[in-house]
């Protein structure tokens, strides 16, 4: 046991050895006096922060997209994620399959889906929602299967012994006990993908991310500037929104 | 059979929810119906058909092998970098460790923490694909860009949560090992550490797997690894490229996920 273990540490150790060695990180452009000098130069070019009010009321709708993004993709993840999750809760073959088609949906990141898309439906901010959809409904459906076979049996046994079908018997039994589960999945996830959304852009699939690609491809750092704090101001919201309501909901 | 009695009130929910989301779906620009027309139907149905066979060549593979080492490599360096930033701040951040807490009242170090925590917010809030597209900007392309990235952004992270764990690991140990004089390195070591370790070790090894899911995402933008390599692929509509690359960023995935598992159990 000990022995292994320290298999384990060395193994690890060789695994940051390894990586480190085989990179070629160039450490001399980043740590040089010039890369420094040029690097706090790059820094202060961002201040101050473009504030012109067509500039501001521009970023302002971006904002609102990536909301809006956020939301659209989370809310067809609930439905996609609840079709996948039903024969994934189940048995036999339908089970294996939708589990398969769940774990693809999870492992492939936004960012990816999001690329793909691109091919398909262009620039903007549709690929981007679908490309939250996507992957959001992978990581929804586990959960949701997961609530549904723990949910306490005995109500859906009571129904179905009456002779009601499989679908009402989740509607009425399975369906109410793990609501207020499912919500709280949801809202979580919703959390995530505003962060996500506003990312999504720099592969230019809308938002917030899309234009902070675009000004600073152009270095417009003044405009580069208001763009981040935009960015950050949205994160800290959601972070602050999200943690008075659990808050609230745990007290 | 009878009427559901909660049927109306539903039907009026559903209505209510269809009429607030539509600004939303308008703010979205959300028309999925641009997905069938014809252009972008010929467009995608070229992709997607030549998605099979994916490209397995030995040229390619090898190429493959290569990038998907280099964002495990990546993954891996910026974490390590990453508890260089984090192990020192979290022990800054928490007041577990303050010796003047013991008396009940926080001492003139409570500022200190404040800007610790403060350090660790901004760390944080910027996404790490933000910082890779600056770093990228400044120095040019390379793995060096994703691996200061992850750094950054995966300690402010690890740093918020180490603090964190530490802070509601049971307080009596170390207090008592305070309060009999030992420094508060010992105190650390025998008092709070035995308690979290392993807490903080899975959680360490679970941000090891996030890491490798982003730093394909950093490929996108210059970072190299995988990401790059799809996103040239993609660029090109080359679909036997891009399904090869999928598949094998599918199994990494995966693997990852499952040697994190193994190690989380073996350490907890």
């Amino acid at each position: 046991m000990r022995l292994s273990t320290a298999a384990v540490l060395m193994g690890l150790l060789a695994l940051v050895v390894a990586s480190f060695v085989s990179l070629d990180l160039q450490w001399a452009a980043f740590l040089g006096p010039d890369a420094l000098a040029s690097m706090g130069r790059f820094a202060v070019g961002f201040f101050p922060p473009e504030t012109a009010p067509a500039f501001l009321a521009k970023t302002g709708w971006a904002l609102l997209e990536t909301l809006a993004m956020s939301a659209i993709g989370t809310a067809l993840a609930v439905v996609g994620g609840l079709l996948l999750a039903l024969p994934a809760a189940g048995s036999g073959m339908p089970r294996a399959a939708s589990r398969l088609v769940l774990n693809v949906l999870r492992s492939v990141p936004e960012l990816v889906w999001a690329v793909l898309l691109l091919i398909m439906a262009g620039l903007g901010p549709l690929p981007g929602t679908l490309a939250l959809a996507l992957h959001t409904s992978g990581v929804l459906g586990r959960l949701f299967a997961e609530s549904f076979e723990n949910a306490p049996p005995a109500a859906a046994l009571a129904l179905r012994q009456r002779g009601v079908g499989p679908g009402r018997v989740w509607l009425f039994a399975t369906l109410p006990q793990t609501l207020p589960q499912l919500a709280s999945y949801t809202l979580y996830r919703w959390e995530n993908n505003i962060r996500a959304a506003s990312v999504l852009g720099v592969v230019g699939a809308g938002g917030l991310g899309q234009m902070l690609a675009y000004h600073l491809g152009l270095f417009q750092m003044h405009e580069t500037c208001t763009v981040l704090i935009a960015m950050m101001l949205l994160v800290a919201l959601v972070d602050a929104l999200s943690w008075s309501l659990r808050r609230s909901l745990t007290r | 059979m009878t009427r559901d009695p909660a049927l109306g009130g539903r039907w009026a929910l559903l209505l209510i929810a269809l009429v607030l989301a539509w600004p939303l779906l308008v703010l979205a620009e959300f028309k999925p119906w641009t997905l069938f027309d014809e252009r972008s139907l010929r467009a995608t149905g070229r992709f997607l058909g030549e998605f099979f066979p994916p490209r397995m060549d030995a040229e390619f593979l090898a190429l493959l092998a290569r990038e998907t080492w280099r964002t495990v490599a990546i993954a891996t360096a910026g974490l390590t970098l990453a508890l260089l930033i984090a192990v020192p701040t979290a022990l800054l951040a928490t007041s577990r460790l303050s010796a003047s807490t013991l008396e009940g009242r926080p001492g003139p170090s409570r500022w200190l923490r404040r800007a610790v925590r403060a350090l660790l917010v901004a760390l944080r809030s910027i996404p790490e694909l933000v910082w890779a597209l600056v770093f990228v900007r400044v120095v040019g392309l390379g793995p060096t860009s994703g691996v200061l990235a992850i750094a950054i952004a995966y300690g402010g992270m690890l740093g918020k949560v180490y603090a964190e764990i530490l802070e509601s690991a049971d307080p009596a140990p170390t207090q008592a090992l305070l309060c009999g004089g030992s420094g508060r390195l010992q105190a650390l070591g025998f008092g709070t550490l035995p308690s979290c370790l392993p807490e903080l070790l899975s959680y360490t090894v679970y941000r090891w797997e996030c890491a490798v899911r982003s730093s394909v995402a950093l490929g996108f933008v210059g970072a190299g690894g995988l990401g790059q390599l799809l996103d040239s692929a993609s660029k090109m509509f080359a679909g036997a490229e891009v399904s090869a690359i999928l598949l094998v960023f599918i199994a990494l995935v995966m693997a990852s996920d499952a040697f994190s598992r193994w190690l989380r159990g073996r350490l907890a």
